[in-house]
């Protein structure tokens, strides 16, 4: 039993540290300006092409790695300053179909630039290689995505705690106005939340398409929707929560992709259901019981509408 | 206020848009069907019912929802179902031995149930979401959209839906042509039909607006507490105009799959919902004409008039640069992001066609409303 179900645990531990990294940008930004980033799935799709075409021009993949961390940062950043920072007065809905709409662009963008055909990701050496724990056989990339995703977590939950930008993306969190009238300088911090989530998306882009080695331009759209799942799950604005919720829906999400051979080898079912189909579909389904039972998640805060 | 209905605004659009049927059932008969005039104006029909129906949600109730292509995924498959004919059914359904329906409804009556079922569907998925805040009904109204993309796909739902295999065969605009004795077409209809079907259904959906029912709506969208406070119950309206703006998604996701010829549950992803999103933003959130005409621009650009943009161009012995396939679609998003930055009104803004031919109206005399 535990020889079936390992490998999917594994992979799911690891995906789920992947969601969790671009779930933290996704939370980050709900936090402060209440506005789901539907474009941030595609700037996790665009780092990864980004890296196809550096690796392809000859760039050395240890300068190839800063450098696209380094632009899709400065993407995030550009985005924000041209397609939100001009709506901020604007309504919520307003903002959010300038979200579609720059998601709407990026993938149109990458399928010109690419041609609409699957680009092979490059190999990283380091993390490409396969390692054998206890019953399975996986890439080192399994492995590291989660350490790696904690130590980042950790050293964001710091930056947040106990610097100055940190306490300003607080501040601006709790109340926005207030916090312009104390002197915070608000483009700025918003930008600083930008080019953070893109930088982690970008890191979680480099673990994701070393595991499923292909990129086109519509890799994005379901990662980010999972991994907004995931932060929604924890309970939006939270960092813990997001983490917390993407390792449980990469897990559950694996588990069932491989629940037709597990339930068969248990002996429970006795021919194969094609459950795996709804890997996907359960965690959408998670996302409508969760706002159903709980709106504000695992670790959200409680908000109150006044009249 | 039932007397003074029939202005002369409203009788100059109702004579413009009955002039414009009669050009296109002229045109029909004139020019060859293969034209892309055609084309446009048959998938510029579907979307412009799809875009209204989501304009009644979006624009008119505040309700913020990113279900659509679900719908019409339901509405698609519905009608797909109950028309394909018994003789066929053998070759659509050749994994599942022809499948479990073995009857067929005649095609308006598929197009009904199309949208009832879509209705019935967003009548059991709005109890939980509509209770939800903007965004959150967003992303969960999304979310049902790729739940019944995966269900409709379900191999053991497979001798109903044929699985993740497309069904085809059915009756499609094409049939709409008056045919002789020896099969020769007569009277050509194939896109007279689709224009009529979508513009008695936008023409349904207007009324509604106007109606009390529709006061009701927009009353909730400028101020959902002074809504309650007035009486209006919140979660019926709500859910009301789900199912509506539902029913009529599922007609045009039927309509869409006699467009099309096929259907398949894999092509009916977000990225459909948001085209049609955009069609609303660009038309004006909140005006019916503006949804209708973008809807038609949306697809005559895509479809027809910037198609040169994904072909090499050659002018005067110099090679246009960035021409190549794809290009279209960037020249396409750009102009988008320019209307949502900087026209946020859209093409209508919330006016309708009627609007137009009024004479800028003194807010004196705005009282009564439309």
């Amino acid at each position: 039993m535990f020889n079936t179900v390992f490998p999917y645990l594994l992979s799911g531990i690891s995906v789920g540290g992947q969601y969790a990294l671009i779930a933290i940008g996704y939370t980050m930004v709900y936090g402060i300006l209440r506005l789901i980033n539907f474009a941030h799935g595609d700037v996790f799709m665009v780092a990864g092409i980004i890296m196809v075409y550096m690796a392809a021009s000859g760039v050395p993949l240890l300068v190839c790695i800063p450098l696209v961390l380094l632009l899709t940062s400065l993407i995030g950043f550009a985005i924000e300053r041209i397609a939100y920072k001009p709506l901020r007065t604007a309504p919520r809905m307003s903002v959010m179909i300038s979200a579609i709409g720059v998601s709407y662009t990026l993938q149109n963008l990458v399928l010109y630039i690419t041609g609409g055909l699957n680009q092979i990701y490059p190999t990283i050496p380091f993390i490409s290689g396969s390692v054998t724990i206890g019953p399975a056989t996986t890439k080192v990339v399994t492995v590291v995505t989660p350490i790696l995703t904690i130590v980042l977590v950790f050293a964001l939950v710091q930056l947040i705690n106990h610097t100055k930008v940190g306490m300003a993306m607080r501040a601006v969190s709790k109340d926005f106005e207030t916090s312009q009238l104390m002197g915070i300088n608000i483009n700025r911090v918003i930008s600083t939340t930008f080019v953070i989530g893109s930088f982690l998306a970008g890191v979680g882009s480099m673990l994701y398409f070393t595991n499923y080695t292909t990129v086109i331009q519509t890799s994005g759209a379901m990662p980010g929707l999972k991994a907004f799942v995931a932060a929604v799950f924890g309970g939006i604005g939270s960092i813990p929560g997001a983490v917390v919720g993407a390792f449980i829906i990469g897990i559950a999400e694996n588990i069932i992709k491989g629940l037709d051979i597990i339930l068969f080898k248990a002996g429970l079912i006795a021919k194969p259901m094609g459950l795996a189909t709804f890997s996907d579909a359960f965690t959408f389904a998670l996302l409508i019981v969760i706002l159903a039972v709980k709106p504000t998640g695992l670790f959200g805060e409680k908000t109150i509408d006044k009249v | 206020m039932a007397k003074k209905k029939w202005d002369s605004a409203s009788v100059l659009s109702a004579l413009v848009i009955l002039c414009l049927y009669a050009a296109v059932f002229i045109a029909e008969q004139l020019i060859p069907p293969t034209s892309m005039l055609f084309t446009v104006l048959k998938k510029g029909a579907t979307y412009a019912l799809v875009a209204v129906s989501m304009n009644l949600l979006n624009g008119f109730t505040g309700i913020f929802s990113l279900g659509q292509a679900g719908f019409m995924l339901i509405g698609a498959y519905t009608y797909a179902i109950f028309t394909v004919p018994i003789a066929q059914r053998a070759i659509v359904y050749q994994y599942y031995n022809g499948g479990v329906v073995q009857f067929t409804l005649p095609v308006f009556a598929a197009m009904l149930l199309a949208g009832l079922v879509a209705a019935l569907f967003a009548l059991l998925i709005g109890l939980p979401v509509l209770r939800l805040k903007s965004d959150y009904l967003a992303i969960a109204t999304l979310g049902f959209a790729e739940i019944i993309r995966t269900v409709f796909q379900w191999d053991k739902l497979g001798p109903v839906t044929n699985g993740s295999n497309m069904l085809r065969l059915f009756p499609t605009f094409n049939d709409f042509n008056l045919r002789n004795a020896q099969g020769e077409i007569t009277v050509y209809l194939s896109t007279l039909v689709p224009l009529l079907i979508s513009g008695v259904c936008i023409a349904v959906i207007v009324l509604l607006i106007n109606s009390t029912f529709g006061r009701a709506l927009r009353a909730i969208k400028d101020d959902e507490i002074a809504a309650e406070a007035m009486g209006i119950r919140l979660s019926s309206h709500k859910q009301m105009a789900f199912c509506v703006s539902s029913f009529f998604a599922g007609i045009g996701g039927a309509m869409l799959a006699m467009y099309q010829t096929t259907v398949q549950a894999k092509s009916f992803t977000t990225a459909m919902t948001y085209e049609i999103l955009l069609i609303v933003v660009i038309g004006g959130i909140g005006s019916v004409t503006g949804s209708c005409l973008s809807s038609f621009l949306f697809v005559a650009c895509s479809e027809w008039w910037l198609r040169f943009l994904d072909q090499k161009q050659v002018i005067g012995g110099f090679e246009v640069p960035l021409l190549r396939n794809g290009f279209r679609l960037v020249v396409f998003s750009i102009i988008i992001m320019i209307v949502v930055l900087f026209f946020r009104q859209g093409i209508m803004g919330t006016r309708e066609l009627p609007d137009l031919f009024r004479k800028r109206r003194s807010p004196a005399k705005g009282g009564e409303g439309k």
